[in-house]
C-alpha cells in the first residue's frame, strides 16, 4: 500500500492545513493554544505511525521515490520526538494570544513534512522538495519576531544563503544526471561506475557537498549560522537547530553512501577538511562569545563536524555512529534551547552568559536541566553525548582515521572549557548589586518538553542499546541497498587508476 | 575530446562580437546632439522622477500571482497524462486542487486579499 509508506507525512499535512483554515475563522481575540494543543496530537500520531512503519517489510513506493526501511524510520522517529519536544517548548515560550500563532504552529507541522520527505526519500528531486519544504518554513520562523530587527535580519540573511546554497544542491543533481541519466539513488550507484563523463560526478559530489553542508551548518559554509540563532526567538532555534540538521545529515548519508559509494576515493578526504574544519573553528570560535546563543551557535557547528568525522570512515558502524550521533545532538539540543527559550525570554532580555549568573539561585529546577544538558554537550559519561563522541571516534579509529580522531580528541577538551564556563557562571552566586531578573513560572508544557528531552539524554547514555540497534539496522539497510555499488567499489579498487 | 566543436562555437561567438562592436565603433557615424543622452532618443520628453513609491501591496498581489501561476503547472503536468494516471492521479490532483482552495480562503481570510488602505491585518 503507497498511502502506508507516506502516513507521517500525511498526516502532518492535513493538520497543518486544517490548522491553516481553523485558524484565521477563529476569532481576532481568541487564545491560539488550542492550534497548539493539535499540532502535539498530530505529531504524537506521526510519531506513532512511524514506529507502525517499523512492521511494515522495507520497500518503495510512488514509482521508486520514497523508501521505507529501517533508516527512514529511524530518522522519522528522531525527527518527530524533536519536533515534539519543541512544539511543547514553543506552546508557554510564545505569545499564545498573539493572533499569529496558528501559522507559527502550522509552519512547524509543514516543514516537518519536509523533513520527513528528505529522510524517505530514494530520489534526488523529491529530496530536493523535501529540502525546500522544510527550508522554507524553518525561513519564515525564523523572522517570526517581527517587530525585532535581529530577527528579520536574521530571516533575510538564511533566506538568501539558504537559496544560494540549495541552487548549489540542484546543480549538483544536474550534473548527476548528466554523468549516469537518472535521478534514483539506486540507479545512480548502479551507472556511476560505467559513466563516460566521471568529472561531471567529482564535480556533483562537490556541489551536493556545499548545498547540504551549509544546511548542517559544516564550516566552512556556516557563517549563517550565528547570527541567524542569535536573532531567531530561541524556541525556533531549539527546533531548526536540531531536526532540520538530522534530516540534512539523514540526506547526506543516503546520497553519499547510497549513490556515490564507488567514487568514494574522491570524497572522503572532502569530509575529512570538512569535519576537520567544522570542529576546530566552532570550538575556537565559541570560545570568545559573550552571547549563550551565539556560543550554542558556533558548539553546533563543532558538533556537525563531530558528526562529520563519522562520514570519512566508510562502514557500517561509521554509519550507524552517524545517525546514533545526530540522535544524541537533537535530544541535548533542543532541551538546552527549551530551557533558554523559557529563561531568555521571548525577546531575549537575558542574552550574555553573565545573565545567566547565579540562575541556580533563581530556578534550580530549570538551572538543573540545563547543567545537565551542558554535560551532555561536553560527553560527560552517563549522558547521551559521550556514547555518541565514542561511537563516532571509535568507528573512525577502527578505519583507522588516527589524525581525525586526534583532532576530535583535542577539540572535545577546547570545548569543555566554554560550557564549563557557562557552567560555572550558572553556579556562582550573582554579583553584588547587579538586578535580579526573575525567571517566569515554569509552565507544565516546558517542564514537559525538559523532562522528555533530559530523559532521552540521560537513557541515551544509560541504556543505548536499543536506540543503536535501531541505528544499526538502518545503516544495514542502507548499505545493502548500496551492494551492487560495494561491488563496484572493489573492482574500481582493484582496477588501475587511469 | 569530442568537446571540440563546443569550444570552436565559443571562439566564433566571441569573435563575431568582437568584429560587429569593433566595425560599428571605427566606422560608424558619431553624433553629439541635444537628444543623445535623453532617455528616449525617439524624442519624447521623459516626465518626473524615476523613483516612484509604489504600494507594497502590489507586490503582495505579484506574489500571489507568480505563486498560484506556479501550482498551474503541476495542473497542467497531470493534466497530459490524465488517461494513464487513473482514478488514483484524479484523486491526487482533487487533493492539490483542494489545498489550493484552502490557500486561497486562508489568504482571503488573513485579509492579504484586502485592498482597503485601512486593513492593515496583514502587516500587524
Amino acid at each position: 500500500m503507497h498511502l502506508a509508506c507516506i502516513l507521517p507525512e500525511v498526516i502532518l499535512t492535513l493538520a497543518g492545513v486544517l490548522i491553516m483554515l481553523v485558524d484565521p475563522l477563529l476569532p481576532r481575540t481568541a487564545s491560539r493554544k488550542p492550534t497548539g494543543w493539535f499540532s502535539v496530537l498530530a505529531m504524537v500520531a506521526a510519531f506513532a505511525a512511524s514506529a507502525w512503519q517499523l512492521h511494515l517489510a522495507p520497500g518503495t513506493a510512488y514509482y521508486g521515490v520514497v523508501q521505507t526501511d529501517a533508516f527512514s524510520v529511524f530518522f522519522h522517529l528522531l525527527i518527530c520526538g524533536t519536533v515534539l519536544v519543541a512544539l511543547l517548548a514553543a506552546i508557554d515560550s510564545v505569545r499564545p494570544e498573539a493572533h499569529d500563532m496558528g501559522e507559527f504552529f502550522a509552519l512547524i507541522l509543514l516543514g516537518t513534512v519536509g523533513m520527513l520527505l528528505m529522510t524517505s526519500a530514494v530520489e534526488l528531486l523529491l529530496v530536493f522538495i523535501g529540502l525546500e519544504i522544510s527550508s522554507i518554513s524553518t525561513y519564515i520562523l525564523a523572522g517570526f519576531r517581527r517587530r525585532s530587527g535581529k530577527s528579520i535580519e536574521a530571516s533575510i540573511k538564511y533566506f538568501l544563503l539558504g537559496s544560494f546554497a540549495t541552487a548549489f544542491f540542484l546543480y549538483g543533481i544536474a550534473l548527476t544526471f548528466g554523468a549516469t541519466g537518472t535521478t534514483r539513488i539506486a540507479a545512480i550507484a548502479a551507472a556511476l561506475p560505467h559513466t563516460t563523463t566521471p568529472i561531471l560526478a567529482w564535480t556533483a559530489v562537490g556541489l551536493i557537498l556545499i548545498g547540504l553542508g551549509f544546511k548542517v551548518s559544516a564550516a566552512p559554509f556556516h557563517v549563517w549560522t550565528p547570527d541567524v540563532y542569535e536573532g531567531a526567538p530561541s524556541p525556533v532555534v531549539a527546533l531548526m537547530s536540531t531536526a532540520p540538521k538530522a534530516a540534512a545529515f539523514a540526506v547526506l548519508l543516503r546520497i553519499f553512501y547510497g549513490a556515490y559509494p564507488s567514487i568514494q576515493q574522491h570524497w572522503w578526504s572532502l569530509f575529512w577538511v570538512l569535519a576537520a574544519v567544522s570542529m576546530t573553528l566552532g570550538n575556537l570560535a565559541a570560545l570568545r562569545q559573550q552571547s549563550v546563543k551565539r556560543m550554542l551557535a558556533y558548539s553546533s557547528i563543532a558538533h556537525a563536524g563531530y558528526l562529520l568525522v563519522a562520514f570519512t570512515s566508510f562502514s557500517l558502524q561509521g554509519i550507524a555512529a552517524a545517525s546514533f550521533y545526530a540522535l544524541c545532538y537533537v535530544a541535548m539540543n533542543v532541551g538546552i534551547f527549551a530551557v533558554i527559550s523559557h529563561v531568555g525570554g521571548y525577546d531575549d532580555h537575558l542574552w550574555s552568559i553573565t545573565d545567566y549568573r547565579g540562575l541556580a539561585y533563581r530556578s534550580p529546577v530549570l538551572c538543573g536541566a540545563m547543567a545537565f544538558f551542558l554535560l551532555s554537550l561536553i560527553g560527560i559519561p552517563f549522558t547521551g553525548g559521550f556514547f555518541a563522541k565514542f561511537y563516532v571516534f571509535s568507528a573512525a579509529l577502527q578505519q583507522g582515521m588516527f589524525g581525525l580522531a586526534i583532532i576530535g580528541l583535542i577539540n572535545s577538551g577546547i570545548a569543555a572549557f566554554y560550557y564549563l564556563r557557562l557552567l560555572t557562571a550558572l553556579y556562582s552566586k550573582p554579583a553584588q548589586g547587579s538586578p535580579v531578573l526573575a525567571v517566569p513560572r515554569m509552565s507544565i508544557t516546558l517542564g514537559l518538553a525538559i523532562l522528555l528531552s533530559a530523559s532521552a539524554t540521560l537513557l541515551l547514555g544509560v541504556v543505548p542499546r536499543s536506540s543503536l540497534d535501531l541505528a544499526q539496522r538502518g545503516a544495514g539497510t542502507l548499505f545493502q541497498t548500496g551492494h551492487p555499488a560495494q561491488a563496484a567499489v572493489q573492482v574500481v579498487n582493484d582496477a588501475p587508476s587511469q | 575530446m569530442h568537446l571540440w566543436p563546443l569550444a570552436v562555437y565559443l571562439v566564433i561567438v566571441v569573435m563575431l562580437v568582437v568584429a560587429m562592436l569593433g566595425l560599428s565603433f571605427v566606422l560608424g557615424q558619431r553624433h553629439h546632439n541635444r537628444a543623445t543622452g535623453t532617455p528616449y532618443e525617439s524624442g519624447i520628453l521623459s516626465q518626473g522622477s524615476a523613483r516612484v513609491r509604489l504600494s507594497a501591496k502590489f507586490y503582495l498581489v505579484a506574489m500571489f500571482f507568480v505563486i498560484f501561476d506556479l501550482e498551474a503547472v503541476f495542473i497542467f503536468a497531470w493534466a497530459i497524462a490524465v488517461r494513464e494516471t487513473g482514478w488514483t492521479g484524479y484523486a491526487e490532483a482533487m487533493g492539490f486542487i483542494a489545498v489550493l482552495l484552502a490557500t486561497l480562503v486562508y489568504l482571503w481570510r488573513v485579509g492579504a486579499l484586502d485592498w482597503r488602505q485601512g486593513s492593515r491585518r496583514v502587516v500587524a
